[in-house]
């Protein structure tokens, strides 16, 4: 029998494409990097790559600011993976993540609570801003992508707004400083509010390290379980991978379409409300969109939407933004930024890798008879294809009806 | 000079798995009309992709009037005046016909369009061949009878003397077939050259001088048509004997289990209705089939029934219970089963395996959940069951990823699903569509089966055949709307062809009086 073992070799080629895939982005990014290193600063090129890749391991105290990035890069990381399993793509996870930083601030400062109902009302708020996206597409069919663009910079003024007019938030409420343009450090205001150290900053002599990286691990693991053990997230996988197949087989796919989204709006929420409860950042009153939640985008992508790869596609971001920052004082800020953000988003293209590996192995496919070779249809329609896959992919996520 | 216009010799073509040509060899001769036999995956299409230049052979050379010729590509196709038309037709509906048949071969001047000498020389085609077609229609405006006339029309403009027709009769009523065989018979008095793809044995029969079988990518061989019968082509093609009739016992009807009442569905943006009107009801133990041309309303009917999309008028009855504004999980909770008209768009989740595919309409039930997490030992049982019950070939078994499944499998697993959930009703659209004779064979013997147990069974397909067949009632609809109730046992293709192509029974009455 020829097709059983077709099948096999299929399988494990695909899960092979996607871990290479996955791999090669990563080194075209960094390739890139050095690319314009060189361009920027050829005396220092080298040593800073050499930086780039080294600093995150250098001392404990680096390997803490590595956690403490990653840790709401995760959350956003998982909460467009999440949506994209859906079919969906929640571009809005910035104005969650905003939207979450604002409920947890003012809980643990207006209201003084503890951390813990902070961040449940960092969740909330995201989901709460996650489900009207989620409810204009599933009731009038209006793209989430428009929706959520919108909410985002809606939301970052709504937050700006509202924290200028409550005197409680500002720095200057809770000290001789006149500093009022960010919020109250928590340790002024309400040090039961910041995130438990769990003896991790003596251990990593750092004070940006504390149990929210656990927590972000954990909700990675849930989630996860969601997508593979649960009715529930069988039925959001059935939305994403085919809406036509789940809407036949009785599944309701505008109620789906909408928890997905509160699902997905909560954990950008979580990750607003974990790196804002960590005691080291303020929220800062400027007109900028938050990148935290953009750069989730690139992190979903380099794990392919698996939400237990997230943990470690987050990881190496988080990584290569610490690295970079040691690049300082031989580059400029805004190159810096430049150098990382292409590193970055070109390793996120693991996608487009994937069709370009998939054709490399499974050159000399026949892109138009499938029907003559049914057996190649699977290799035609899941793997190669590399010009469509990527943009098929994007475009079904997009797919508004 | 060669005996034959186009030779290919020896034709080896690999996929990475699969040979789908192995040491194939097809000789043309001039002004016959050859015919390539072979069921689904035989090879036939990457056969004549590699002639129209879409893929390289391996193996083997091509060779045009006795020379070795190179095809890269369908420029270098046309350029040795080989032409095809495809199954799925390959024309831009809101262009009109002569901008499509112009198309890619324009004629400019200093950068303009000319159309004028185009225009003559596809009037004159027209005229020289019989072919009727308006050349200033929209292609979105005409009858996929005519759409395909434009495609032979577009190998006519570019002089093309070999020409290919891949499938051709697949959308057509039986009236439409004869007109293409004649337009064919005479293509070929005229000296062109004819590769008539089909897996259809009566149209070979009729039309053809010499057929080429190919099966599992081999060449079965080449005989002439006047010294073989239908019987001998089946069993070249299959591999073994076939018998075409689908046997079946009288019908044991019961009681109503599906009825329409007044039926309508809206057309998008206030058009015409897609249904309009309709009435009728299946009663356990009996398949009624619904015959007609693709695109008269059958998918909306089909969509209204199940709940796909809303119906804007009338009233839908399973049992006793009214289902009309019900959702989909109602009515199949109340015993409807769909067998779904495209298996990759409504009936698989591909990427899910075989075992999630086979539980997609009840894996909420509680022996395949508890407290929100899947039973996976209990769905992969469910899949094992069914998997053994209905000869399910798959790599992996219940693990198997649905997409690497072949189409026939595929389907298999699809009316499995519907069937295990016992349904009263099952509405099987299209359950056949691209499988072999042996995977055809069995889904028939399974319909059948489920009507001898007693369940009411719509069939909508398009192949005239199968209606014939399976049927015990057909209902054939035109332009939405039901135009006649006949008996399967008295039943024509003639005079359903006529039907379907929107004749009235007084019409029919009419011409058989004249006839008589």
């Amino acid at each position: 029998m020829m097709k059983p073992k077709q099948t096999k070799s299929l399988r494990g080629t695909q899960g092979l494409i996607s871990l290479l895939a996955s791999l090669l982005s990563i080194m075209v990014g960094l390739l890139v990097g050095l690319a314009l290193l060189s361009l920027l600063n050829p005396a220092h090129a080298f040593s800073g790559f050499l930086k780039i890749l080294t600093t995150g391991l250098a001392t404990t105290e680096k390997m803490a600011k590595v956690l403490y990035q990653a840790m709401p890069l995760m959350l956003c990381g998982l909460a467009v993976a999440f949506a994209f399993k859906t079919g969906l793509f929640n571009i809005g996870a910035a104005g969650q993540y905003t939207m979450g930083a604002f409920c947890a601030l003012t809980v643990a400062i207006a209201l003084q609570q503890p951390w813990y109902i902070a961040l449940i009302a960092a969740a909330l708020g995201g989901a709460l801003l996650g489900a009207i996206p989620g409810i204009c597409k599933a009731l009038f069919n209006v793209n989430e992508v428009i929706t959520s663009i919108m909410f985002n910079w809606i939301t970052m003024y709504a937050v700006n707004l509202t924290i200028n007019n409550m005197p409680i938030m500002l720095t200057n409420y809770w000290s001789k400083s006149t500093i009022k343009d960010r919020t109250a450090p928590l340790m002024d205001a309400n040090p039961a509010g910041i995130l438990p150290k769990g003896g991790l900053d003596t251990l990593m002599n750092s004070n940006y390290i504390n149990i929210g990286i656990f927590i972000a691990i954990g909700v990675a693991i849930v989630i996860w379980i969601i997508l593979q053990k649960t009715v529930l997230g069988y039925e959001l996988k059935a939305c994403g991978y085919n809406r036509h197949a789940s809407q036949y087989a009785g599944i309701n796919a505008k109620r789906n379409i909408v928890l997905s989204m509160i699902i997905s709006g909560a954990l950008a929420g979580l990750g607003g409300g974990l790196y804002y409860l960590s005691g080291t950042g303020q929220y800062t009153l400027v007109k900028v969109l938050l990148g935290m939640g953009f750069n989730g985008i690139p992190v979903a992508l380099l794990a392919s939407s698996n939400p237990l790869g997230v943990i470690f596609s987050s990881l190496f971001i988080s990584y290569i933004q610490v690295g970079g920052d040691a690049l300082q004082p031989h580059f400029i800020k805004e190159n810096i930024d430049i150098i990382i953000s292409a590193i970055i988003y070109l390793s996120a293209f693991a996608l487009l890798m994937k069709g370009w590996i998939a054709k490399l192995i499974l050159r000399g496919s026949p892109r138009n008879a499938n029907l003559e070779v049914p057996a190649l249809n699977t290799a035609e329609a899941s793997v190669s294809d590399p010009d469509t896959t990527a943009t098929a992919q994007a475009a079904q996520k997009e797919d508004a009806q | 000079m060669s005996e034959y216009v186009i030779e290919m010799l020896g034709i080896t073509k690999k996929f990475p798995g699969i040979i789908a040509n192995d040491d194939v060899t097809l000789q043309l001769k001039k002004g016959e009309i050859h015919a390539l036999l072979g069921e689904n995956g035989a090879g036939k299409s990457t056969l004549m992709s590699i002639l129209f230049g879409l893929y390289q052979p391996d193996a083997g050379q091509i060779r045009k009037d006795g020379e070795v010729v190179q095809i890269n590509n369908p420029n270098d196709a046309n350029r040795l005046h080989i032409g095809m038309v495809h199954q799925h037709f390959k024309l831009v509906d809101v262009f009109t016909v002569l901008d499509n048949i112009i198309l890619g071969a324009e004629q400019t001047k200093h950068g303009i369009l000319q159309k004028h000498e185009a225009r003559a020389k596809v009037l004159e085609l027209c005229q020289q061949y019989g072919l009727a077609v308006d050349p200033d229609a929209t292609i979105e405006e005409i009858s996929v009878g005519m759409q395909q006339r434009v495609e032979i029309l577009k190998m006519l403009f570019r002089d093309n003397d070999i020409l290919i027709f891949d499938e051709p009769t697949a959308v057509l009523t039986p009236q439409e077939i004869d007109e293409l065989m004649h337009s064919m018979r005479g293509f070929a008095k005229e000296g062109k050259s004819i590769l008539f793809i089909t897996h259809k044995l009566n149209e070979i029969m009729a039309v053809a001088d010499r057929v080429t079988v190919l099966r599992k990518g081999k060449h079965v061989g080449t005989v002439n048509v006047a010294d073989v019968t239908m019987d001998d082509l089946a069993e070249m093609m299959v591999g073994r004997k076939v018998s075409f009739v689908t046997e079946k016992a009288e019908a044991h009807v019961g009681e109503a289990k599906l009825r329409v009442q007044n039926l309508s569905v809206a057309g998008r943006n206030a058009a015409k209705d897609k249904v309009h009107n309709i009435n009728f009801s299946v009663r356990g133990g009996e398949i009624v089939g619904i015959a007609g041309i693709d695109g008269n309303g059958q998918t909306e009917l089909v969509h209204a029934l199940t709940g796909l999309a809303p119906a804007s008028k009338g009233h839908i009855f399973i049992g006793n219970e009214e289902v009309t504004g019900a959702s989909v999980r109602t009515r199949n909770n109340k015993g409807l089963s769909h067998i779904p008209e495209d298996r990759h768009k409504h009936g698989l989740v591909l990427d899910y395996t075989l075992g999630e595919n086979l539980v997609l309409k009840d894996y909420f039930e509680p022996q395949y959940q508890h407290a929100g997490f899947l039973r996976f030992d209990a769905i992969t049982r469910h899949a094992e069951e069914l998997i053994e019950k209905f000869d399910i070939r798959s790599g992996q078994g219940a693990n198997t990823i649905a997409r690497s499944m072949s189409g026939g499998n595929q389907q298999k697993a699809i009316v499995a699903r519907e069937l295990a959930l016992s349904p009263d009703v099952l509405i099987a659209v299209q359950p056949t569509r691209g499988l072999d004779v042996g995977a055809i064979e069995y889904i028939h013997r399974q319909i059948i089966a489920a009507r001898d147990s007693g369940r009411a069974v719509l069939l909508v397909s398009l192949e005239l055949d199968e209606v014939m067949n399976l049927s015990d009632r057909i209902l054939v609809m035109h332009d939405g709307e039901i135009v006649a109730e006949v008996d399967a046992k008295y039943a024509t293709a003639q005079e359903l062809g006529l039907y379907m192509s929107g004749a009235s029974k007084q019409q029919i009455a009419a011409e058989n009086e004249v006839n008589a």
